[in-house]
């Protein structure tokens, strides 16, 4: 009973929240709902026992992508007045394509549950979401997992080649120029006869 | 009153479609394009959780494994992600603002 109050309060949550992305008129108001959405989600997958994809959806999400969002909508300087101006007039087709979705998920769903639905059975409790999690990661996808963090290398290379510049006129420390000085360039000694001066 | 597994489909239903439809309806914005991106690759993990989880016990069938392709996916993501910003960012500083339908100096 409780499980399924949970349910439904998180589920409306995420719903709302998500819509609440797509119309706010703010980008840093959609990354807000966006978070919102993430913990939603999060607290859905705590429900059906996920707790490690859960947290990792919190700190991935929350803790990197989000961060990322508001760093560049802050970053961009963009009158998003007048980035909002067409919603209305793509309204219609947004929604005339969302529906044909539903339609095609319902139907998809009646059928696959129309025979009286599967015997659903939760997995059972031998093994905690974690180490069943480690159980498999490390040795039947250990390949797969090190794609993954290859894939994460390529972006942050791509995205730091991407947005990598070099502006004129800026005086940088450069260590190899520093390290090349010596003495006879830096310092020059003026044997300077008395009441003469520099001149 | 037992919360299955269609329940928590239906929800993921609902995320995607509103992803797909904030696509079509927020021509201009890039950055909100990405978070509806975000949204439809949130209703596939939920998806895959949600059948992992009410999966029934077979032989030779380890459930865990939809999550971790959930995982996976997070990381596709995540990836994603940077490097969509990365080029936004890129774009703007070369032509001042992030709409899209100014994107279209390769057309014919």
């Amino acid at each position: 009973m409780i499980a399924a109050i949970a349910f439904y309060i998180l589920a409306t949550v995420a719903i709302a929240s998500a819509f609440m992305v797509v119309a706010s008129r703010n980008p840093v108001h959609s990354v807000m709902f966006l978070i919102l959405t993430f913990f939603s989600a999060a607290g859905l997958f705590i429900l059906m026992g996920a707790e490690f994809l859960a947290l990792l959806l919190i700190m991935v999400y929350v803790g990197a992508v989000a961060v990322l969002f508001l760093f560049v909508v802050m970053m961009l300087d963009v009158d998003f007045a007048e980035l909002k101006k067409g919603f209305l007039s793509y309204a219609p087709i947004g929604a005339i394509i969302a529906g044909i979705l539903l339609i095609e998920m319902i139907t998809l769903g009646a059928a696959y549950f129309s025979d009286g639905g599967r015997p659903l059975v939760v997995t059972d409790g031998t093994m905690s979401n974690l180490e069943a999690f480690g159980a498999v990661l490390y040795t039947k996808y250990a390949g797969a997992f090190e794609a993954a963090g290859f894939i994460l290398l390529v972006a942050m290379i791509g995205a730091i080649v991407l947005t990598l510049r070099e502006r004129e006129g800026v005086r940088r420390q450069d260590a190899n120029a520093q390290m090349a000085r010596t003495r006879k360039d830096g310092v020059e000694l003026v044997d300077i006869e008395p009441g003469q001066g520099l001149g | 009153m037992v919360i299955g597994l269609s329940h928590y489909l239906i929800v993921a239903a609902m995320l995607f479609i509103i992803g797909v439809f904030g696509i079509f309806v927020n021509r201009k914005n890039v950055i909100v394009i990405l978070m509806c991106i975000e949204l439809i690759l949130l209703a596939v993990n939920i998806n895959f959780v949600a059948f992992s989880t009410h999966m029934p016990a077979a032989p030779g069938v380890n459930p865990i494994d939809g999550q971790i392709f959930s995982l996976f996916i997070l990381t596709v993501a995540a990836a994603e992600a940077a490097v969509g910003l990365a080029i936004l960012v890129v774009y703007f500083r070369n032509r001042g603002n992030i709409q899209v339908e100014d994107a279209d100096l390769m057309k014919g």
